[in-house]
């Protein structure tokens, strides 16, 4: 087979994102992200950048990151607490912010995904997020019309994939990454382990290769937690 | 005397019925988790992609790849499941969940509610409220009855950015408990040691008192 998605590092599989690109980042938090790429954005020091991802990171690690060197023009997030510097920016309007509700962030990317221009969706109605936007009736409710994200480049972090792209997420490290590599235009994974095509179970994958473009193992993990709550034995 | 949080968290447990599948807020809401009756058992979602959320972990085993939607680290309990994001509000938006329970900023007496952005001074955004809020069928509120100023948070109408219209169910404050109805809070439980003349005093949405209000009861 001549397909050949293997990249060297997180450094050749973003070597063609420009400034003004629009980037989706999976994760929660600091749960499931693309700490290699991210890592490689950083030191391409590409700006204007427009990132669709549930939040931004914390002042220094994750998309946090990006912030700091003031490579994003715009965030697409539903919650951007817990980062000062992006408060900051968001206030101050440097930073231009878009903030969906996180149910609509997710259908959003997997409407892109499954190849469906838009959706009706029940949340927000009544409140501001529904300014401007189309309304239709079913069934005595209204719904709101929200587009399908486009982006030129979709990263995401999964557990273990194979040289087809083939991915497997881990426990809640899940969350947005399968339905943003379904929705980019060029997909970018990396994983924590890459395995030959072959070693893992058909039945077993959770996002079939057919949307990833390019994987790598990633290098040094540092997986930060964000609030390590613990109970007394 | 006015409930504490973990009483305010005790008594909304007590709205749990076997078999509930239940997403819990952050803040108070969480607390939840620690009261669930004998007897009871529920499935604890978690918007983040989840279903069967168990207790904090030990010293030691934290696990950075499983937390909450409050983003700490967390256990699983026998028989739980992981899914993606879309897959969770889709559960969540087709009705699946029973009972939602989350805090908020203030009420009105038609159920709307206000918890994601204080103008100019704080936005941290919505999460995943506006999703529960206009999909959940049953709705509680935990929160207090009064801000720091001692101003109402239950009233004729919000004055913060919605979350969600006419959706809240039922309030659980530090003061009482209030279904909400077509004539506004209805009144139907006081805390020990609160009298309705404090309740009156403290809500600025219309108020009616349950003929058979009683004491709050803590088994």
């Amino acid at each position: 087979m001549s397909i050949n998605k293997v990249v060297r590092d997180a450094d050749e599989a973003i070597r063609d994102i420009e400034s003004g690109a629009t980037l989706m980042l999976g994760g929660f938090g600091l749960c499931g992200i693309p700490e290699n790429c991210i890592a490689a954005i950083v030191r391409k020091g590409i700006g204007n950048l427009t990132c669709i991802s549930n939040n931004a990171g914390v002042d220094d690690f994750g998309i946090g990151l990006l912030l700091q060197q003031k490579q994003v023009k715009k965030m697409i997030s539903s919650y951007v607490g817990e980062n000062a510097e992006f408060e900051r920016q968001l206030l101050s309007g440097e930073l231009e912010v878009e903030l969906v509700p996180q149910g609509t962030l997710a259908t959003r990317c997997m409407a892109a995904g499954y190849g469906m221009p838009a959706v009706y969706l029940l949340a927000g109605v009544g409140t501001e997020v529904a300014e401007g936007k189309e309304t239709r009736v079913f069934n005595g409710r209204e719904y709101l019309l929200e587009y399908a994200f486009e982006a030129g480049f979709s990263i995401v972090k999964a557990w273990k994939g194979d040289t087809q792209g083939n991915l497997i997420f881990r426990e809640t490290a899940r969350n947005f990454n399968p339905i943003m590599a379904m929705a980019g235009k060029v997909t970018i994974a990396e994983v924590e382990e890459l395995v030959p095509a072959g070693t893992l179970d058909p039945g077993h994958i959770h996002t079939p290769g057919i949307y990833v473009h390019r994987i790598f193992q990633g290098a040094g993990y540092e997986k930060r937690i964000e609030q390590r709550t613990i109970r007394k034995r | 005397m006015a409930l504490n949080k973990e009483q305010i968290a005790r008594r909304i447990a007590q709205e749990l019925r076997d078999g509930y599948y239940v997403n819990l807020g952050i803040g108070i809401p969480t607390l939840v988790a620690n009261y669930i009756p004998e007897g009871i058992n529920v499935v604890l979602q978690s918007e983040n992609g989840l279903l069967g959320m168990g207790p904090f972990p030990y010293e030691g085993e934290e696990d950075p790849d499983l937390i909450n939607a409050g983003k700490q680290t967390i256990t699983t309990v026998p028989g739980s499941a992981f899914f993606d994001s879309a897959m969770s509000f889709g559960m969540i938006r087709a009705g699946k969940v029973d009972l939602t329970v989350l805090g908020a900023m203030e009420v009105a007496d038609n159920g709307d509610i206000a918890n994601w952005k204080i103008p100019g001074k704080m936005v941290k955004g919505m999460g995943g409220a506006m999703d529960l809020v206009a999909a959940a069928r049953n709705i509680i509120v935990a929160m207090q009855h009064t801000n720091p100023k001692g101003e109402s948070k239950l009233l004729p109408a919000c004055t913060l950015p919605l979350t969600g219209i006419r959706c809240v169910k039922k309030i659980v404050s530090d003061l009482g408990v209030f279904d909400i109805t077509e004539e506004g809070f209805r009144c139907i439980e006081h805390a020990p040691g609160v009298t309705i003349e404090e309740i009156r005093a403290k809500t600025a949405g219309r108020l009616v008192i349950a003929d058979d209000v009683r004491e709050m009861a803590f088994a």
